[in-house]
This record gives structure tokens, C-alpha cells and sequence, in this order.
């Protein structure tokens, strides 16, 4: 009998879908699922130029996300962002996949829309020309963002080259404090190892507080492992995961489910298991958390102050500290919950789902925002569910725009941005300058932090709003 | 693929950290065809201000309008997957890119477009930036082979993947190989349709 080697999950995973190995190293992955947006027309062209054929049409979905306009004023007239949505829709017809386009009721941001499809399950491997394809782990998937080059070589072959990654462990222990979430999580775990704290890693999170995370919840803390580094994060598979995929339309029906589940339950890093790195974090430690800078390691708990470049040893970071506050215009010393903001914006693949809707609307319910703001739910079939609940109405009611699906304000190619000097406190996922609009400022919170933040006009703890 | 063997050309210091994909190409150019050309968007918002004059950038300076070569502090190209960030700065002529550390998915769309991502050290990368090591018309050598870097009395060593080495040094893509693992990956998929029959989707 061979002795069985104990296998992280990462590279049980990785594994299962190596076709080749070359002699440098370098493995041949198959591909289970390749997603693409309007973005991937650089690599169709590229498609093109070979005089290519889609390899997998059956294995290739399409979905208008970035370029969907999300409000009433940005409907009227944009040709640019209306043909990226038609070109991207000419391509899955002239190559025969299926795409859900602007007005498909089953649009939505794609790493919102395809795993309320159905389409990500545990176990696949799962590529899309966009870096928060991490997201898609949440369920057990190896799913990692590529570039247009990529995402051409995948349409030819179904197939990509890649060098093993390393592996790291994130484990949060312990039991969160009421009102803190993911996207707490998300950002103390950035703010703690650096904005490229795991480069050239795949991480898994594991550890009580992330199995004690919904669905929702887990999209959050994998949607931001790029923005550590990382190029994808992962978490095994439970009761949570199936109880979520059952009777989604793409997943395999009746005995067909049951006997994946059997499957997908081996689908777990061995006890004895070798990471090349490891991080604990104490759940209980972790406060509401926002970004004050521009990037989203410039991140600290709502009850600190800003911190000081002066009191940093570090020459460089802290030039950069100062840097980020010149953009911002904030000062050292200024307590985070003093920044008051013009703008609020709850969507994105960040933080867009059901989950997101219903807790920044059980904080706005019966208040009005001191600001104006849009809310984009991730997906038509979220939006439908939220007007069902009534979360609209509670929008509405506050005073911000309900706006439709899509990347909207978060990266703002579709017209919708933070007007320049303007400061969002924002749902999203990043703080680079310019990030939400040129000159825009960018504060990133959970969606409950957001509503209170709209509430009260200024960055404020939502604790506080909570025990009102 | 052009082949990338060495380059002698001028460096332009940008010493800023986690420089990130939306600085080196904002979102809102990314639906313009390849074929116009992406040089002019590199650094877009760093460089002009919203009523069109010149803000202080490095990459501004006449003295730095012929640079091939940019040399950043840990975390370029962080961020966002596009590769329309590698084509602006190929576009604009950048062929390698000196840091203490790249963001994956940018490096990755990097050497695909013979870009060099060259990795220094922290301590190097520093030296590179202070004032005496780059002077604008004095080129900087950038050897492949050796991975070396020189500027001016400075001589320092930089890290590439292997792969991506000699990807580089040959000008060659992925695509042509993979096509020749055809058999392979047919006889991947007939076995794996038994191993997981729940992969594939399910057509509702």
C-alpha cells in the first residue's frame, strides 16, 4: 500500500485539473468554467487575428456587467459603454455561448450572477478576465482573475499554463463581535499582512469564524484576497455550500446533486497538511474597520485616529502615509469617525447580495441619509428579491437612489462616478486614487458601516446606531 | 511575441509604492481599440489634470520623454487584471519595469507582451532611485541573460520566474505549445467525465 501524502485543499484542487506538466515546472490546468464580460473583446480580437475557434462554447459564459448602466441618468446616453454591451453579445453569438446580456433576468455582476446561478461549485476550476474572480472560492473553487492574453489561450484551448502557487492559511478563531463582518475581516486581514502580503500565494481561510460565515458572507472574504495579494482564496466546502446550491439552475439535479455533495465532501485540506505559510487571527479582536488611505492596506478600526507618518520608521511608508493623506485631505490625529463624507455607495462584488441589502437596510429603516447615494444590488434576481422584502421602499424612503445591477460606481465605466474632491464612504473593493471617478476619495466599510455613515453624514461606528 | 535580450535605453525613478493597474491605465480608456495606440493613457490622471495641463510627474519631465525603462518601489501593478495597463506602457515604449515586487496577474500579462518585470531588491531598488544612480542621459542596462542591471557604477542582480526567462528570451507565447497538447487534453476529459461527472453544468 502506498502511503497517502496529507494535500492542502489548494493543491488537491490543482491536481485534479493538471493535464500536462512541462519539464520548466509549469503545469497544463483545465478549465471547468471560463466567464467573460464586455472587457474580453482585447482577446477575441486576439481570437481573431489566429483565425481561432472557440474551444468550448459548452464551458464559456458571457455576462454585461461593467459597462451596464446602473441609474436613470446614466441610461441616457452612453453609445460607448452601449456597444461594449453589444460587441459582447455579437461575440457570444458569432462563437456560440451563452451570454445573459443587459436585460436577461439573470444579469448581474459576474461574481455575483454566476454562483446564484449555479455555475460555480465546489471543486471546478474557474478562470474570468477580472481579479476578483477569487470570489468564486467561497464554494471550494480554484478561481483566480487572468489577463486578456489569458483569457485567449483559454478560449482556444480551455486550458492555461500555470506555475503552482505557494500556500498560505488564514485561520480566524473564535467568535465575532456583534456587527462585524466579512468585509471586516477582509480589510484587518489586509491592513495586518500588507496589500501584497500574499503575493505568489493561493490562500485558504479556515478557522471557526469563517465557517460560522454565510454564502454571502464567504463571497466577501475571497472577492478581497487579491487586494492582499493573493491571486485567489479558498474555503472547503460544508453544509452551508450545499444548503446554498441546492436547486440553483446550472447545478446537477435530483441524485445527480446528492452524489456531487458525496463527492464534494472529500473536498477538505488534510489535518496533517504542510502550508508554506501560516496567519491566525483573533475574531474577537476585530473591529469595524475602514480604509482612510489609498490602498487597502491603509485601513484601521472606526474607534482610532488616523495615524501618523511621524511615528512611522519606515522612511518610505511613511512618504507614502503622507501621500495618501495629501489625496485624501486628512491630518494625522483626526479620529476616523470625525471624516465626513458627500456621497454613499452600497454594490459591487464586494458586497452587493442579499445579505449586504438587508443589513445596511435594517440600519437606514426609518432614518433618512444625510447624503446622497446609490444602492446597486449585484444582480437582477437580488434587486427583484429586495423590492419582494421591501428593502427598496427603505432606500427610497432614506433618500438614496435604487439603482440596476451592475459594476456601476465601483469602477465607474459606466458613467457612474464620485465626483472629483468628493468623499464616498463605499461598499467596494478598492481605494486607489481616482479609483470611483477622477480626483475621487474612496472610503471602503462594510454595508452596514455604509448605511450608518449615510445616517449620521460623517464615518461613524455602527454599534452605536445599532443599540439606538 | 518580440524577444526581449537586453536593453540599453533611459530609466525614469518612480519611487511610489503599490502602484496600482487603475494609476497606470484608468478605467474609462479601456474600451478604445488596441490599434489607436494606448501610450497616451499611461499614468493618465497622474499626468494631466481635468482641464488638461501638466501636473508634476516624473514622466513629464522632457528629461524622461525617451525612458524604456521605470523603476518603482514593492507592488507595481497591484490591483485590477487588465492587461490594457501593460499595453500603455508598451505603448508609450516601457519595455522593463525594476521593483521589489509585482502584482501577479500584471507580471503574468507582462512577459506576454515582452515586457520585462525585473524584481530587485528592496535595498537595490533604493539605490536605483537615489539621485546618483539614475541621470536622465545616462542610459541604464538591463541584461536578460545575466540578469543584471547597470546604472552607472551601480551594478545590480534581479530576479525573473525561469519560465518567464525564457518565454522572454525567445519571443515565444504559450499558444502554439498548448495546441500541440491536444491529445492530452482529450484523453483528460474522457477520464475526468467519469472521475467528476458533476463538473460539467448542468443545462437547466
Amino acid at each position: 500500500m502506498t502511503e497517502r501524502v496529507p494535500a492542502t485543499l489548494i493543491d488537491k484542487l490543482w491536481n485534479t485539473h493538471a493535464v500536462a506538466m512541462r519539464e520548466d515546472g509549469q503545469t497544463l490546468l483545465f478549465i471547468d468554467r471560463h466567464i467573460l464580460h464586455e472587457g474580453s473583446f482585447h482577446a477575441f480580437n486576439q481570437l481573431k487575428d489566429r483565425g481561432a475557434r472557440l474551444a468550448r462554447p459548452d464551458l464559456t459564459f458571457g455576462i454585461a456587467d461593467h459597462y451596464v448602466p446602473t441609474r436613470a441618468a446614466s441610461t441616457a446616453a452612453n453609445p460607448e459603454a452601449a456597444g461594449m454591451i453589444e460587441q459582447l453579445a455579437r461575440n457570444a453569438r458569432d462563437y456560440g455561448f451563452l451570454s445573459f446580456g443587459q436585460f436577461d433576468p439573470r444579469q448581474g455582476i459576474v461574481h455575483v450572477a454566476m454562483p446564484e446561478q449555479g455555475l460555480t461549485v465546489p471543486g471546478v476550476l474557474l478562470v474570468c478576465g477580472d481579479s476578483h474572480t477569487s470570489t468564486h472560492g467561497a464554494f471550494g473553487a480554484y478561481a483566480f482573475g487572468i489577463g486578456a492574453s489569458e483569457v485567449a489561450h483559454v478560449l482556444m484551448t480551455q486550458t492555461l499554463w500555470q506555475k503552482r502557487p505557494k500556500r498560505m492559511r488564514i485561520s480566524v478563531e473564535g467568535t465575532l463581535p456583534p456587527g462585524i463582518g466579512a468585509k471586516d475581516i477582509a480589510l484587518t486581514i489586509i491592513a495586518t499582512i500588507g496589500a501584497d502580503g500574499a503575493q505568489g500565494h493561493a490562500i485558504e481561510y479556515a478557522g471557526s469564524a469563517i465557517r460560522a460565515l454565510s454564502m454571502e458572507g464567504r463571497m466577501t472574504l475571497c472577492n478581497l484576497s487579491i487586494e492582499a495579494g493573493g491571486r485567489l482564496g479558498m474555503i472547503a466546502p460544508d453544509e452551508t455550500t450545499y444548503a446554498f446550491l441546492r436547486g440553483r439552475p446550472f447545478v446537477p439535479k435530483g441524485d445527480a446533486f446528492e452524489q456531487a455533495v458525496e463527492d464534494w465532501r472529500h473536498l477538505q485540506t488534510d489535518a496533517d497538511a504542510r502550508f508554506d505559510r501560516e496567519v491566525t487571527l483573533d475574531a474577537a479582536a476585530i473591529a469595524p474597520t475602514v480604509t482612510w488611505g489609498t490602498t487597502p492596506e491603509q485601513a484601521a478600526a472606526i474607534t482610532s485616529a488616523i495615524p501618523d507618518p511621524d511615528q512611522v520608521a519606515d522612511a518610505n511608508k511613511a512618504q507614502a502615509m503622507r501621500e495618501a493623506l495629501r489625496y485624501m485631505d486628512l491630518r494625522p490625529g483626526q479620529p476616523i469617525s470625525d471624516i465626513r463624507i458627500d456621497r454613499v455607495f452600497i454594490g459591487s462584488c464586494t458586497n452587493s447580495r442579499i445579505e449586504d441589502l438587508r443589513a445596511a437596510a435594517s440600519i437606514l429603516n426609518g432614518r433618512r441619509s444625510r447624503v446622497p447615494g446609490l444602492v446597486s444590488a449585484g444582480s437582477a434576481n437580488i434587486k427583484r428579491q429586495a423590492e419582494e422584502e421591501g428593502l427598496d421602499r427603505i432606500f427610497r424612503d432614506a433618500g438614496l437612489e435604487w439603482g440596476e445591477s451592475g459594476c456601476s460606481m465601483c469602477v465607474g465605466m459606466n458613467g457612474d462616478t464620485v465626483p472629483a474632491g468628493e468623499r464616498c464612504a463605499s461598499t467596494t473593493n478598492r481605494n486607489f486614487k481616482g479609483r470611483q471617478g477622477p480626483g475621487s476619495r474612496t472610503h471602503l466599510m462594510s454595508p452596514t458601516m455604509a448605511a450608518a455613515a449615510a445616517v449620521t453624514g460623517h464615518l461613524t461606528d455602527v454599534r452605536r446606531l445599532q443599540a439606538e | 511575441m518580440r524577444p526581449f535580450k537586453d536593453l540599453t535605453a533611459p530609466a525614469c525613478p518612480l519611487p511610489i509604492p503599490n502602484i496600482d493597474t487603475d494609476q497606470l491605465i484608468p478605467a474609462r480608456f479601456m474600451r478604445r481599440p488596441r490599434s489607436e495606440g494606448y501610450g497616451a493613457f499611461l499614468f493618465h490622471d497622474l499626468r494631466v489634470e481635468a482641464d488638461g495641463t501638466k501636473r508634476d510627474f516624473p514622466l513629464n519631465d522632457p528629461a524622461h520623454a525617451r525612458c524604456e525603462v521605470i523603476v518603482a518601489r514593492r507592488n507595481f501593478g497591484c490591483g485590477s487584471s487588465r492587461e490594457a495597463a501593460v499595453y500603455a506602457l508598451a505603448d508609450f515604449g516601457i519595455r522593463t519595469v525594476i521593483a521589489p515586487s509585482f502584482g501577479d496577474i500584471f507580471a503574468s500579462n507582462a512577459v506576454k507582451n515582452g515586457l520585462l518585470p525585473a524584481q530587485v531588491t528592496e535595498e537595490d531598488a533604493e539605490r536605483l532611485l537615489s539621485a546618483g544612480a539614475m541621470v536622465a542621459e545616462r542610459p541604464v542596462t538591463v541584461d536578460l541573460e545575466s540578469q543584471t542591471i547597470v546604472a552607472g557604477n551601480l551594478v545590480v542582480p534581479f530576479t525573473i520566474d525561469p519560465v518567464w526567462k525564457k518565454q522572454l528570451l525567445n519571443g515565444w507565447d504559450d499558444i502554439d505549445l498548448t495546441f500541440g497538447q491536444s491529445v492530452e487534453i482529450e484523453r483528460f476529459c474522457a477520464q475526468d467525465r467519469q472521475a467528476r461527472p458533476w463538473a460539467a453544468p448542468s443545462v437547466p
